[in-house]
């Protein structure tokens, strides 16, 4: 193969590709494809991944058994423990405190805090992480946190575009407390100094997205979820609560429908741990790292299902399982950055998905799936996507429209992420088209819970993507930031009044495991599958083929 | 098992294997040799640091978290063949080179100091307080090329001197906290450290909370939803499909 000559980043082929897109960006500015009808959407849906035929199966055991759930999920439901009951000595308890949250993302960090807030105080609280604190998706989150709190918006509006965007199988209980304590959130944040964008005037500035009838987008430029993560971090970490790094918790304990703590393991040395807690708070997040039919993710390196492996396996109910959420905008080029998130604000902020042709061929903000199905369709049913030099497809996503439209320098202010990002591999955001394809990006579904966050089984709480019932079967831009901070510190509270009224757990068992282990082996599970993940393994296939363990 | 198929799912998947499942040599034209903490490694070109790491058999427990830019893990120090430069970056956004010799620094020993940002003045002393060590700045500028965001590190810890609040709130906004910068300065300042404190600052005290946001929560107290909320929080799904359809847009 001849080297590739590139002209500011692009290969030269794919140079005069983009040609055909600048030719149409004038006729396409004051052209936007009308939005779909619901046959419509139903039609292009064909073509989703969680749609196209092959990619579920029914789980065989436990809560949920019969309930329809990606391949990758039910193999996870459908694996044996990392450590058998024997292996484990239950009889030293390493930390005692009364509430353990297992996961310091936005949704754990949030609950430490309302847990303190509540009364709790800080020795009795312990915050546990897989990798740093703060090693999560929510650090990710590039686009914003939705909050009704403009004087032509109400928390109903808020409501429906919810409920809607989630296809009308959202949990009312859940999504009524999501949209009531938005405002309050975003005056927290406030007041603990987080710096949101703002109007001329002093309001807070305010943006559509996918799905939403009524701007009330706040963002961060396009660092919202670090800009909230680190503001919250601080706070811990000057109010002085306890937290490990590195320790992923591997099992749950419990005493009979009650979890009682948790067996984390230092995953650097191997040796474990012992948590007895009153209550206990999963925020462990979402799956994105299981490649869910292959596809790239926009998701951090722990993201790995964890958490609700962990509950189920306690008695721990799932809703909306079946549900995946790919983001119509992942990278597909360059190849170093394939799957990486492209923000929903940037169509927000009046960036089109145009085809090889240089058309707009679908209106830039429905909701998610049906905007990630219109592009699979554009690339692999229509045949008008692009092919890049390692042989992915994708479509353009036009970002010179947003300085055309918003203005010169309007990229830099609101984007600069975005040119980052694009700049190490030499292709300036402002002046081409990007190249774009669907990436796994987010749980829809997961653990049940009721508006406090607690779940059906006793002491269990979860908060944050881990969760399932607030966003249905397809979650909108700006709700997930914000999930993790309400349930967060709806579960920091609730867990505060239970423990002041609980007395300590007596027992401490793996009871529960047994248990389960006895299902798998009568569904017939062949023990080749183990369960939690912790991280993925992109090891290259040369060096693992010759790997031995001799220590 | 699945019955049935999909052919454009499997082509999807195959397209994107390299990222998914780790990279086969047999699917690789051009290759590199990097040297890792001294050792050489031959590695597929056109990978970033950390991907031709995990391709070399590291399976990283440290020195990794978002591989994409934002959450500062994987801060690298490096050299570049022929070169004398002591370079910095994130190992997740920085392509590997032919020759180079680098080593993660997973770690920045510093300690947050213990403040309450609702008790303190807004006033450039909340910096000598917490941070005194910031007056030692010898406006080297090792800080800001050390910078994998390349952000104008000294002019903020100048900032902090002077209490501009504003101008270090904007120029130091899109910290990742990798602590390249405090790794490398002279003075022992934690520079990120100091950007926090006087981003929340700013946040809190020149900012503030927003008339529009307080009346909000002021009327969602009050229970203004309130009977709005419990109808349409009862009503049956067809009825809730049709406000959803035809409800109104604002307009861009």
């Amino acid at each position: 193969m001849p080297e590739l000559t590139y002209i500011e980043g692009y290969p030269e082929d794919m140079r005069k590709e983009i040609e055909k897109v600048a030719k149409t960006r004038e006729k396409r500015l004051d052209y936007t494809p009308p939005a779909m009808t619901m046959k419509q959407r139903d039609e292009v849906l064909t073509v989703h991944p969680d749609y196209a035929p092959g990619g579920k199966r029914e789980i065989s055991v436990g809560p949920n058994k019969g309930d329809n759930a990606p391949n990758e999920v039910a193999d996870l439901l459908e694996a044996y423990p990392l450590v058998e009951k024997d292996e484990i000595d239950l009889s030293q308890v390493d930390y005692n405190p009364d509430i353990l949250i297992i996961g310091g993302g936005l949704a754990g960090t949030t609950a430490a805090l309302w847990a303190h807030d509540s009364g709790i105080a800080t020795e009795n609280i312990l915050l546990t992480n897989k990798l740093r604190h703060g090693d999560a998706n929510s650090i990710m989150a590039e686009g914003g946190t939705q909050a009704a709190d403009r004087d032509i918006d109400s928390v109903v509006k808020h409501y429906i575009d919810t409920i809607g965007g989630g296809h009308f199988t959202n949990k009312p209980d859940v999504v009524r407390a999501l949209v009531e304590d938005a405002p309050l959130i975003m005056k927290w944040l406030c007041e603990l100094g987080a710096i949101f964008d703002r109007e001329e005037n002093g309001d807070l500035a305010e943006k559509l997205a996918g799905g939403i009838s009524v701007k009330r987008m706040h963002s961060c430029r396009d660092y919202t979820g670090l800009e909230e993560f680190r503001v919250l971090r601080d706070e811990f970490r000057t109010r002085g609560i306890p937290y490990l790094e590195h320790y992923p918790a591997i099992e749950l304990l419990t005493e009979g429908n009650r979890v009682t703590g948790a067996v984390l393991w230092n995953i650097e040395t191997g040796d474990y741990k012992i948590v007895k807690a009153k209550a206990t708070i999963i925020a462990t997040g979402g799956y994105g790292r299981l490649h869910i039919r292959g596809f790239p993710t926009t998701n951090h390196y722990g993201a790995t299902f964890d958490g609700v492996v962990l509950a189920y396996r306690a008695g721990a109910k799932l809703r909306d399982i079946d549900a995946v959420q790919y983001h119509p905008t992942g990278a597909a080029y360059p190849i170093q950055i394939v799957g990486y998130l492209l923000t929903e604000k940037l169509r927000g902020s009046g960036a089109q998905p145009v085809n090889a042709d240089g058309e707009a061929f679908v209106y830039p903000l429905e909701p998610r799936d049906v905007e990630a199905a219109a592009i699979i369709r554009e690339c692999y049913v229509r045949d008008k996507g692009l092919t890049t030099p390692t042989g992915l497809r994708g479509v353009w996503l036009d970002t010179p429209l947003i300085e055309i439209k918003n203005g010169k320098g309007y990229i830099e202010k609101a984007f600069p992420g975005m040119i980052r990002m694009y700049k190490r591999y030499d292709i300036d955001i402002r002046k081409d088209p990007v190249l774009v394809f669907p990436t796994l990006h987010y749980q829809n579904g997961g653990l049940e819970t009721d508006p406090s966050g607690k779940t059906n089984v006793g002491g269990l709480w979860v908060a944050g993507e881990v969760s399932g019932g607030v966003h249905g079967k397809n979650r909108l831009m700006g709700n997930s930031t914000l999930d993790c901070m309400v349930f967060g510190r709806r579960a920091g509270m609730s867990t505060a009044e239970y423990v002041k009224s609980h007395k300590d757990a007596s027992g401490i068992t793996l009871d529960h495991l047994n248990q389960y282990v006895q299902k798998l082996e009568e569904a017939g599970v062949k023990r080749t599958r183990r369960a939690p993940v912790i991280l993925p393994d992109y090891r290259g296939k040369a060096a693992l083929a010759r790997m031995i363990d001799v220590f | 098992m699945a019955d049935n198929k999909s052919p454009i799912m499997e082509r999807i998947a195959e397209a994107n294997k390299a990222a998914t499942t780790g990279i086969d040599a047999k699917d690789i034209k051009n290759w590199i040799t990097i040297y890792i903490m001294g050792k050489a490694y031959k590695v597929p070109a056109d990978l970033t640091i950390l991907a031709g790491m995990e391709y070399a058999g590291y399976k990283f427990v440290r020195g990794v978290g978002c591989r994409q830019g934002f959450c500062g893990a994987c801060a690298t120090v490096f050299r570049k063949k022929g070169d004398y430069k002591l370079q910095t970056g994130m190992a997740c956004q920085t392509r590997a080179e032919d020759g180079m010799y680098l080593v993660q620094i997973p770690f920045t020993p510093a300690e947050t100091a213990d403040y309450d940002i609702t008790k303190e003045p807004y006033e450039a002393s909340v910096f000598i307080k917490y941070y005194p060590e910031v007056a030692r700045c010898v406006s080297c500028n090792t800080c800001t090329k050390a910078c994998p965001q390349d952000l104008e590190v000294m002019d903020y810890v100048q900032d902090a001197i002077r209490g501009d609040f504003d101008g270090l709130a904007d120029v130091s906004f899109d910290c990742i906290q990798c602590g390249l910068c405090a790794m490398r300065c002279p003075a022992e300042i934690v520079q990120y450290n100091v950007a926090q404190l006087g981003r929340r600052m700013y946040g809190r005290y020149g900012q503030g909370v927003p008339d529009h946001l307080r009346k909000r929560v002021k009327e969602i107290n009050e229970g203004t939803f309130n009977e709005e909320m419990a109808k349409i929080t009862a009503c049956p799904v067809e009825e809730l499909r049709q406000i959803y359809t035809e409800r109104e847009k604002e307009p861009e």
